[in-house]
């Protein structure tokens, strides 16, 4: 990580979207485990998260983007087929 | 040059109309209305181009402060006392994001019970807030600080506090030598922000979340940045006397240089020290004194300069800390010259709330330090002086 001498004052930003480079996955004690069999892309799960972290190609959800998910298991909490669980990040 | 008769708070606004700053957001609060109702009415008149924002709060007008400067205006305001206090969140925020606002502050008591007059236990609350301290003795410092400090703050990249007496020098008529417009215009130059918000050519952030892996860094160069403005005070105030023939440095001393005994006070008791200080010198006592102008960052080596060879120091504090060993100057002074002084040094809570304070008080002061110096006891360490 950068220190003191390398960053911008003040804690400015001063490059426009780069909130893509902070991957929020460290964060998570919980990872969601997605069983493609039970799932039947209803897309609920990909609608709720709010990190935007469900990947989806051609309205198929495809898997689960460890860089940003936090863990918040609300994925696995609306899934009506109960095709993610959640489980201890080891 | 012009000789004018004006008051502290008509000296601010007549300094702040040469400056022209692109925005104030200002709320009135005695003893500082005088000078924001003056400005408004130069902004009315139409003699300077400044944007004037008519908030409903302190809270508010330090916040639409915080927002012109990161757009990259030059900014200003003014207040005192409990309108500092009700700033409070907001002195931080503008001193971590860095902008160099300049606010002046006519120091008044905090309530309760409420008081309108002279204490300075508003801006010593917010010492370590983050902004540059220049305390000012009357008004014709109050006229020259307030110049220097939009110089220092751009120069530092922090905000300023000029200080002065609320009342004593707010409302006090006194003769000032006003400089030429041209000459504060080309002092002050034109204000360049580095990362304006307005520039949608190159988009900027302000005020993001910080975590813990980022916090101490910034915490780190604000540190740093107050450090190095030390001698950014210095260098503007050797500038200014070039333009003004008035010199300011972090300190000025007063019959020091073959004194025994020394009294440190800020502000405008510092004059009263002063002649005090000659009245026990024609008793034969070696009295000097020391006028602190500058307070954050804290010139602690200049202080031990002034202070090496004195036997006795009085620290005069103008406001408590309560529960602390002493006002927040004395902690500092006594910090300052740890083991590189044996002198003794005790602190006077005086002038709480606009109590006055007089040569006689002071020559008090002096006494008791001849005491200490002669006997080598110390009675009291912390004593507030002219209380029943």
């Amino acid at each position: 990580m950068k220190g003191w001498k390398e960053i911008p004052d003040g804690g400015l930003i001063l490059e426009p979207g780069n909130s893509v480079e902070y991957k929020t996955g460290s964060w998570r004690a919980k990872r969601p485990v997605w069983d493609k069999e039970k799932c039947i892309n209803c897309l609920i799960c990909w609608i709720q998260c709010p990190d935007n972290a469900i990947i989806v190609e051609n309205e198929k959800i495809r898997g689960i983007n460890y860089d940003y998910c936090k863990g918040c298991g609300i994925c696995a909490s609306i899934c009506p087929k109960e095709a993610i669980s959640m489980e201890e990040e080891k | 040059m012009k000789i004018l008769g004006m008051n502290g708070d008509n000296a601010v606004a007549y300094a702040m109309k040469q400056i022209n700053p692109d925005v104030v957001a200002g709320y009135p609060i005695t003893p500082q209305t005088i000078a924001i109702e003056k400005f408004s009415e130069y902004v009315a008149d139409g003699e300077v181009d400044t944007e004037f924002v008519a908030v409903e709060s302190e809270h508010s007008a330090m916040s639409a402060c915080i927002g012109a400067s990161a757009s990259g205006g030059r900014v200003m305001t003014s207040t005192a006392s409990a309108g500092l206090a009700f700033m409070w969140e907001m002195l931080y925020v503008a001193a971590s994001t860095r902008l160099p606002i300049v606010m002046n502050v006519m120091n008044r008591a905090l309530s309760a019970p409420i008081n309108i007059h002279c204490d300075h236990s508003d801006s010593m609350g917010a010492r370590d807030s983050g902004w540059i301290q220049i305390y000012g003795e009357n008004v014709q410092e109050g006229y020259d600080n307030i110049i220097q400090a939009v110089k220092i703050a751009e120069s530092a990249g922090l905000p300023v506090m000029p200080c002065f007496d609320g009342f004593i020098v707010s409302h006090a008529v006194e003769r000032v030598e006003a400089l030429d417009d041209e000459k504060v215009k080309n002092f002050i130059g034109i204000y360049k922000s580095e990362h304006p918000l307005l520039d949608v050519e190159n988009p900027v952030t302000y005020g993001p979340f910080d975590m813990y892996d980022y916090y101490m860094e910034h915490k780190k160069q604000e540190h740093e940045a107050m450090k190095a403005a030390l001698k950014i005070v210095k260098d503007v105030g050797k500038e200014y006397e070039k333009i003004s023939g008035r010199s300011y440095d972090t300190l000025s001393e007063h019959r020091l240089d073959d004194a025994e005994l020394a009294v440190i006070a800020l502000g405008s008791t510092a004059g009263t020290a002063r002649e005090a200080v000659d009245e026990m010198r024609k008793k034969g006592i070696n009295a000097g004194s020391l006028k602190l102008r500058l307070f954050r960052p804290f010139p602690y080596e200049d202080i031990r300069n002034a202070l090496k060879n004195v036997k006795a120091i009085a620290v005069m504090d103008r406001c408590d800390s309560f529960g602390a060993f002493g006002g927040p100057m004395f902690s500092e002074i006594r910090s300052a010259l740890y083991k590189t002084s044996d002198a003794e040094v005790v602190n006077y809570i005086y002038g709480l709330g606009g109590r006055d304070v007089t040569t006689n008080h002071i020559k008090k002061v002096i006494s008791d330090l001849n005491n200490i110096s002669t006997t080598g006891k110390v009675k009291e360490y912390v004593q507030y002086l002219g209380v029943r």
